[in-house]
């Protein structure tokens, strides 16, 4: 079953006269249960398309499939029923929303799903203790670590069980130790629930554990292989 | 529900992530209830001081009359039922309170001054629980009865007059037949009143001894009807017209006193007005806190909206917030207008700038009413008109792109 499917996905940016095509007729697909690893150049595409494979922004043509719904015509509010029910995101620049705790952040995707508080208070606490957290549910981002937030976002993408994992950098602030352990944790969701992962990362690391590399340039596709476990 | 608890928590510390924004509009907004409700319990109070003066000066919530009487009020226009008609009439249909009098102008005289009156023959024992004059407070004595030869005037009136209890004074008036029709009266009291005016204009002599000055037989000029509330006299004037036909006007207090029925009925459109104009100074505020608190949470907004909320959630925690704020705002000034109020009912002695006030007829103690209605009105006000006021930041921040605020480092 396809995943994701991209269909000559074409994206252009106006910065100041100059045209710059952030995807260029770009055409993927991904299986379900896929570990997908995005590689560029710094601005190759990967958030681009990361972000219209989420709905958060809408190509200039072409056509983006989830499961089988087609998404670039949804409106907003469809949009957002289907990030909240399917899909699990790393933001690249901006992730946690700082008048909330660790805990309360990796509660609000499943308190807006409507999950159960008893519920909600296991798995937050279970998946904190899996990224390294346990102690710090109730400090709030301003009182954590670049690498700490960032392993709240990753909680947060992952703890309801999402179909589909979009993350954006979600190593950039971690030593190699714990982006090692992330890893660790993103396979093995990978492996056991058939989480499908797309991973855009600069992280020789984190591309050794994808099943497939897709190479981008200039918002094209410029190599697509498939690769073994390290 | 749950979503709603959701938001309203986000709201919540949203509004204290910037405790000082937060405190400052809290106090204004404190304050503008305050203003709003303090205000209005003084300027009810004043009104009512007025309205409740006015209404003793000429008791009655509801009376009748000769359709004409009021346009004239001259010894001619009398009610066409005689006295022992009104008596079956009214005697025992279940009125609390209620009397018929005479009623006409006249010109009091003395051995030094004369002064126009307005001369009102009673039934002192009918009038007692309603007349302005308090009976016990009279220097010398209040009139005994209807057929009491002495007259009662105002101390003011006796001053202007120079005269005195035990002097007499010569009471000028015309029949029906327009003749003179005049008596000497022995001044037996004297009485006092909240207002100079008031001391000034009346003469009360004993209603049998006035109809037969004024050679009307068994006629009267008014009937005067209390009721249990001057705000609701209704159900008075609706019994008092089951008894009566066209012969006679049925009239309210209100459409008496033209000038008191006004001022009543201006009263709550002007609370409005006062509690909108103070609401439109604290909007600009409002409206100011809230356009800063989106604008500074942009990305956070974008965040939400990219995990999955909707538009309309961030809409609805814009406006709780704002809700919030106007609620804890609203408390905080009806408190303080309570407790500011309260030590006051006993009485604000105005007498210093009463003087100024009295052709207002305004007396000298200003007693603050603190109307439950008019509190909730300021503060319904205040929700409604901040709901409204808080729709367009709202809309405004619901509308944003989540991918701008995400992706923007
Ligand atoms: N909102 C925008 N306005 C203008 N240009 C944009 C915008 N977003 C992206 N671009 C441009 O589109 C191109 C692709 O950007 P994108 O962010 O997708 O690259 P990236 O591969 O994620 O880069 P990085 O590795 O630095 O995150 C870049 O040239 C970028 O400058
Ligand atoms: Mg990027």
């Amino acid at each position: 079953m396809t995943a994701v499917r991209c269909i000559d996905l074409c994206k252009t940016y106006r910065q100041g006269d100059q045209d710059i095509k952030a995807l260029d007729h770009l055409s993927v697909d991904v299986e379900k249960g896929e570990f997908v690893c995005l590689m560029s150049p710094s601005g190759g595409g990967k958030t681009t398309l990361l972000n219209a494979i989420g709905g958060l922004d809408i190509p200039d043509s072409g056509e983006i499939w989830i499961a089988d719904e087609r998404i670039d015509r949804m409106s907003k509010g469809q949009l957002a029923d289907l990030r909240l029910a399917n899909i699990g995101f790393v933001f690249q620049a901006y992730n946690l929303i700082p008048v909330l705790t660790a805990q309360e952040n990796v509660e609000f995707v499943m308190q807006v799903q409507g999950v159960a508080a008893a519920e909600r208070r296991a798995k937050s606490l279970a998946i904190l203790e899996e990224v390294g957290l346990k102690g710090l549910e109730t400090r709030r981002p301003a009182e954590m670590s670049g690498g700490q937030q960032q392993r709240v976002a990753v909680a947060r993408a992952i703890v309801s069980r999402p179909e589909l994992v979009l993350a954006d950098e979600p190593t950039a602030n971690l030593d190699s130790k714990t982006s090692a352990e992330l890893m660790e944790l993103f396979t093995e969701l990978n492996e056991h629930h058939n989480t499908t992962f797309i991973i855009a990362t600069h992280d020789q690391h984190v591309q050794s554990y994808a099943k497939r590399l897709v190479r981008m340039l200039d918002g094209r596709i410029v190599g697509d292989v498939e690769q073994h476990a390290a | 529900m749950h979503m709603f608890f959701v938001l309203s928590r986000l709201a919540w510390r949203y509004l204290w992530r910037n405790h000082r924004r937060t405190i400052v509009m809290l106090s204004a907004i404190a304050v503008g209830t305050w203003a709003m409700i303090f205000m209005t319990a003084l300027t009810r109070g004043m009104v009512d001081q007025m309205i409740a003066d006015g209404i003793s000066v000429i008791p009655g919530h509801v009376q009748i009359h000769n359709p004409d009487y009021l346009d004239d009020p001259s010894v001619n226009n009398r009610i066409a039922y005689t006295d022992t008609e009104l008596t079956a009439r009214f005697g025992n249909a279940g009125f609390s309170s209620w009397a018929s009098r005479v009623r006409v102008p006249a010109v009091v005289t003395s051995e030094r001054e004369s002064r126009g009156v307005t001369l009102l023959g009673i039934d002192p024992e009918a009038e007692r629980s309603f007349s302005f004059v308090d009976y016990a407070a009279v220097d010398g004595r209040f009139l005994e009865g209807p057929d009491d030869k002495g007259v009662v005037i105002g101390a003011k009136l006796a001053d202007t007059l120079e005269t005195r209890v035990g002097k007499r004074i010569v009471i000028m008036s015309q029949d029906p037949d327009n003749e003179i029709a005049d008596r000497g009266f022995r001044v037996v009291g004297l009485f006092h009143a909240e207002m100079e005016a008031t001391e000034e204009s009346y003469a009360f002599i004993g209603k049998h001894t006035a109809q037969d000055m004024l050679r009307i037989g068994d006629t009267v000029s008014e009937v005067v009807f209390v009721g249990d509330d001057y705000r609701d006299v209704e159900p008075v004037f609706d019994k008092v017209a089951a008894q009566v036909d066209d012969s006679v006007l049925v009239s309210r207090w209100t459409e008496v006193d033209t000038y008191l029925g006004t001022m009543m009925g201006m009263m709550d459109g002007f609370m409005l007005i006062w509690v909108i104009v103070i609401f439109l100074a604290l909007s600009f505020g409002l409206v100011n806190t809230l356009v800063m608190a989106v604008f500074e949470r942009i990305r956070e907004i974008g965040l939400m909206l990219a995990l999955g909320m909707k538009p309309a959630m961030i809409l609805g925690q814009i406006i709780i917030e704002s809700m919030m704020l106007l609620a804890v705002g609203l408390l905080i000034g009806d408190l303080l207008a309570w407790a500011t109020i309260k030590p006051l009912e006993g009485g604000i002695d105005i007498s210093v700038v009463a003087k100024g006030m009295e052709m207002f007829g305004a007396s000298s103690m200003l007693y603050p009413n603190l109307d439950i209605g008019d509190v909730i009105l300021a503060n319904v006000v205040v929700l409604v008109l901040g709901f409204l006021a808080s729709l367009s930041p709202a809309w405004r921040a619901s509308r944003y792109e989540p991918v701008e605020a995400i992706t923007k480092v």
